[in-house]
């Protein structure tokens, strides 16, 4: 006789998932169980009775009965007293439970000598994603915060031009980009609205970009990661950095959805009145922390209240409302948790012992046998590796000079002796050239600084054009011989011997070498430059 | 054409030579800037040859010289290679270093320079003569042998004479005492020898001086034999008492100067260490005690895997070497480039400052290749992209992509800059063999697990990874 799964109707008002879907009661008969669904379960996630029985389950009618038969029972909501008195002496319970919370359902639980598994509990590491129920509702919440915002808003999210004039587009400002607030940007860019999010966490301004958001940086150092890929609380100065960008925010966005939860702790109080006060009339906030409290301190948790002419929404049951889709994704995540379980021969023919050596079943498992083994050992890795000192070279890189960018400037002293010797040098010169000299020293040096200052603009990429160019323009040596080929003899005095030919000859030769490097020069470089293209 | 004529076309041919390097400062306005070039050289020609200077006598002897070297230049310029460019570039140099030799020694011979000058003009006047052909004869050696060298007619290798620095200390007392002795000659006759013996020493100097530089070190040599070409040129000009040959020398004088400089930031090596003559001074002795002897397999890889790698990656970075130019790869990389760019690859190209054997080479034969310039970047402009990078190609280039630059310190090429492949997901070595590089410094990078090597002329194994890209 193989275990028994059953699923029961979720008794909480309003609540409309269920723990279980057809295609997922497939699989689980699969792996050898079998499957009771307690009659109307679906109902309000449409889906019919009938499904789950075409599936393979077995619809029991009878409440007490489901609970009394099940070895293991799925469930969403963590059960009330009621279904707890309902739960068989030692059976397995898997649901979301909230240990920290409702340390009072643990104790009751651990009385009936439960195994209990907490879907809230899965240790956040790569391995535990498939079966993180928290983030596939989480992902479900911020998709449906988006859309009762755009519900609440009386103006479309897309900018346009119509016909009938100009459309802005919505500003959306997010708080948060977990899961629930990566979804929301990602729906209400969908959607066309401008979105900017902000995130304790500055590791996630990249997600933030990559699904269309802009990232609003908190001008304040501080590192916000904490462990487990979790925001933790942050320093008063960098609260109040923060206050004062989203009450920056708050005057330009149409709508902001707050999504800041820290694990164990009440939500943060991000918005405030005078915050609420300085939005447009017809505004909407949506804040996702509801059940804890809330981000904005006008939410009413679990109703829609209009505040200062802003809508501010605190439903605790944004996943709920996409039943449907909800109950498809926790369906999954718990059948991926039963792999798991049978994969480590956590369960095995009728017997169930959970293996506590698994790190993600050690940290679901919150009841093991009766015995609370809630909280877990911490786990250790976070989403981006942390700055960990590494471990830095041998030789310090050197950074390399920019180019065209001044270097360090020389320290003093050699700055002194340098300035020194060249006046020493040009008191000489100056002392003992003679005039004509000087004229020409002047060109000279004059000319060198603006060689230096125009060449180290050249890019580097053209150093090989720079210098055939400046040897095309070196051929300006030409000009020397060219005055001495035939300068104009008659005023020289005539009892000179000058040896005419010569000299002549020697111009010559260097006048046709200058040349060949002259035209040479400026051809090659012609030749290169035309074959540097885009 | 008045002398007040003549000096304004040269005080505007020297703003053109300005505006001509200024332009360089980017591809768009570089083809501009040589047209600058051109028109500053045509009106400083026509400006002194129809200037009070010359005499029309002269005219059928320009118009001969200008004619033969015309047409010798235009030719080299049409059918030299890209790759060739190193070469050219020195040679040219040469011919700048003969020309102001010639230039000088005219000048010197000539007696009716000095007959209106005073006692201390005449002394300036012999010292400038002096200096003029000194440079221009170190320069027209320098370069002949660093012609011969690019051109393999010359051993690549360092030629180390017994006690070189003593030889060079020698040469330069020498001319110093025959400098004296030029000053102190009452005729031309009597400084003739001093003269004679300087030119010899300086050509000498220049020999021995880039005789003693190994291969890679030449980027730095040639620039500085560009800088050399351009104190030439200035040399002259005081001597004739030229301000537009003044300003010109200057201008390249200085280019050539900070080119040097930057060649040898890029080696961080100081640039006496590198004119007085190249790694591998002593190539027998195992390197320096402590030295991390790098240790290990290396993981060859063949052709179709590499394009299989290629075509998997998002980002490649394609890091050429002298190794491309020798094999004349570049046309194959543009291939295989426009091939991964076209599947939406995002190729770079990366260039070390001193890839090659002059500065921009790498950039000047990927141009000839076609490769648009805004995929070519410097070393710092993406060596931090290199963790992003799935595939790192290394073409032909060793020590320029060599870890222990920066894990050594005992390395002799320790604090060099690098381009750091190895940070890339994958690299990829293309090399002949195991050789080590230049600086005759194993390579750790060759060691890495991420590291690949694809053994084989560039060439040839480009042209495999572009058959399989195709397939």
């Amino acid at each position: 006789m193989s275990l028994l799964i059953g699923v029961p109707r979720e008794v909480f008002p309003g609540e409309k998932r269920v723990a279980t879907v057809p295609d997922v009661v497939e699989k689980l008969i699969k792996h050898g169980f079998r499957v009771a669904v307690e009659a109307g379960a679906g109902d309000a996630a449409q889906i019919a009775d009938d499904a789950y029985r075409a599936a393979g389950a077995e619809i029991v009618a009878d409440r007490a009965q489901l609970w009394a038969t099940s070895d293991i029972v799925f469930k969403v909501r963590g059960p009330d007293s009621g279904e707890v008195a309902l739960l068989r002496e030692g059976g397995m319970l898997v649901s979301f439970i909230w240990p920290a919370q409702n340390p009072d359902l643990l104790q009751a639980l651990a009385a009936r000598k439960a195994t209990v598994l907490a879907m809230d509990s899965v240790p956040r590491i790569s391995r535990a994603q498939k079966l993180d129920a928290l983030s596939s509702m989480a992902n479900i919440g911020g998709y449906r915060a988006v859309i009762e915002a755009a519900h609440a808003f009386g103006r479309f999210f897309t900018g346009s031009i119509t016909a009938a004039g100009k459309v802005p587009p919505a500003k959306v400002f997010i708080i948060g980009a977990g899961v629930a607030g990566l979804a929301a940007i990602g729906a209400a860019s969908g959607l066309g609205a401008i979105v900017r999010a902000n995130d304790t966490r500055p590791e996630v301004a990249d997600q933030i970009k990559s699904l269309g958001g802009e990232f609003v940086p908190v001008d304040y150092v501080e590192e916000g990661s904490g462990v487990g890929g979790y925001a933790k609380v942050m320093s008063e100065g960098f609260q109040k950095a923060q206050r004062e960008v989203f009450a920056k925010q708050a005057k330009d966005v149409d709508i902001i959805i707050t999504t800041a939860l820290i694990p164990g702790k009440p939500a943060p109080k991000l918005i405030t009145e005078d915050m609420v006060k300085s939005m447009k009339q017809g505004s909407v906030i949506v804040d996702m922390a509801a059940e804890q409290g809330g981000n904005c301190e006008l939410t009413v948790p679990g109703e829609i209240v209009v505040r200062h002419g802003v809508t501010i929404i605190g439903y605790k049951d944004l996943p709920s409302r996409l039943a449907k889709q909800a109950s498809t994704l926790y369906a999954t995540n718990l059948l991926r948790l039963t792999d798991d379980l049978v994969k480590t021969k956590s369960i095995e023919g009728d017997t169930i012992a959970i293996d506590m050596q698994d790190e993600v079943l050690r940290g679901t498992t919150v009841i093991n046998q009766g015995e609370v083994t809630w909280p877990p050992p911490p786990p250790k890795l976070s989403a981006a590796p942390a700055p960990a000192a590494a471990a830095k070279a041998v030789v310090a890189p050197p950074k390399a000079k920019g180019h065209g960018e001044a270097s360090a400037p020389m320290s003093g002293t050699k700055t002194t002796v340098l300035f020194g010797v060249g006046a020493l040098l040009f008191l000489l010169i100056g002392r003992f050239a003679p005039a004509s000299f000087l004229g020409h020293f002047t060109v000279f040096v004059l000319a060198c600084f603006v060689g230096y200052m125009v060449v180290w603009n050249v890019k580097p990429a053209l150093h090989t054009p720079l210098m055939s160019v400046t040897n095309a323009v070196s051929s300006i040596i030409a000009i020397g011989a060219l005055v001495q080929i035939a300068p104009d003899l008659t005023k020289i005095s005539a009892d000179l011997a000058r040896p005419n030919e010569w000299i002549r000859w020697l111009s010559v030769a260097a006048v046709a070498l200058a040349t060949i490097n002259m035209f040479g020069g400026f051809a090659v470089t012609r030749r290169m430059l035309a074959m540097f293209r885009k | 054409m008045t002398s007040g004529l003549s000096m304004v076309a040269y005080l505007g041919a020297a703003i053109l030579f300005i505006l001509c390097l200024g332009g360089l400062s980017n591809q768009e306005t570089s083809r501009r800037g040589n047209v600058y070039g051109m028109i500053g050289m045509a009106i400083a020609v026509v400006a002194t040859v129809f200037g009070t200077q010359v005499m029309s006598a002269g005219l059928p002897y320009i118009i001969a010289a200008m004619i033969v070297g015309a047409a010798i230049g235009l030719y080299a310029a049409r059918v030299v290679q890209m790759t060739q460019m190193p070469e050219l570039v020195a040679l040219m140099h040469s011919l700048v270093g003969l020309a102001a030799m010639l230039v000088g020694y005219a000048n010197f011979i000539d007696p009716a320079v000095s007959t209106n000058l005073t006692p201390a003009e005449n002394s300036i006047h012999e010292i400038e003569m002096y200096i003029g052909v000194l440079i221009g004869a170190v320069t027209f050696s320098g370069s002949v042998i660093a012609f011969g060298k690019l051109s393999a007619r010359i051993s690549g290798k360092p030629v180390l004479l017994p006690g070189r620095h003593w030889l060079n200390l020698a040469g330069l007392l020498i001319v110093l005492y025959f400098g004296f002795v030029f000053v102190n000659a009452h005729s031309v006759a009597g400084a003739m020898l001093p003269m004679i013996v300087m030119t010899i020493v300086a050509l000498l100097f220049g020999i021995h001086m880039v005789m003693a530089i190994g291969g890679a070190d030449m980027p730095v040599v040639v620039s500085m034999l560009n800088s050399y070409s351009g104190w030439a040129a200035a040399a002259t000009g005081f001597m004739l008492g030229n301000d537009l040959l003044i300003v010109t020398g200057a201008l390249v004088g200085s280019s050539g100067a900070i080119l040097s400089y930057i060649m040898c930031n890029a080696m961080n090596r100081n640039f006496l260490s590198v004119i007085a003559g190249g790694f591998g001074t002593d190539s027998s002795a195992p390197a320096a005690k402590g030295a991390i002897v790098p240790a290990g397999e290396v993981t060859p890889i063949l052709a179709p895997e590499t394009a299989e790698l290629l075509r998997d990656a998002k980002n490649v970075i394609i890091v050429p070497g002298y190794g491309m130019a020798v094999a004349q790869a570049q046309h194959t990389v543009y291939e295989i480039t426009k091939l991964l760019r076209e599947k939406g690859v995002n190729v770079r190209f990366g260039i070390h400052p001193v890839a090659g054997r002059m500065p921009g080479h790498m950039n000047v034969l990927l141009a000839e290749a076609k490769v648009p310039y805004d995929i070519v970047f410097e070393m710092d402009e993406l060596n931090e992209d290199f963790p992003d990078t799935d595939v790192a190609m290394v073409i032909g280039a060793n020590d320029i992509v060599n870890p222990a630059a920066q894990d050594d310190p005992t390395s002799p090429i320790a604090g060099m800059p690098v381009l750091e492949v190895w940070k890339a997901k994958t690299s990829i070595v293309m090399k002949r063999s195991m050789a080590s590089g230049y600086a005759g410094v194993d390579n750790p990078l060759f060691y890495k697990e991420n590291n690949r090597m694809l053994f084989g002329d560039a060439k040839k194994m480009l042209d495999e990874v572009l058959t399989s890209l195709k397939a």
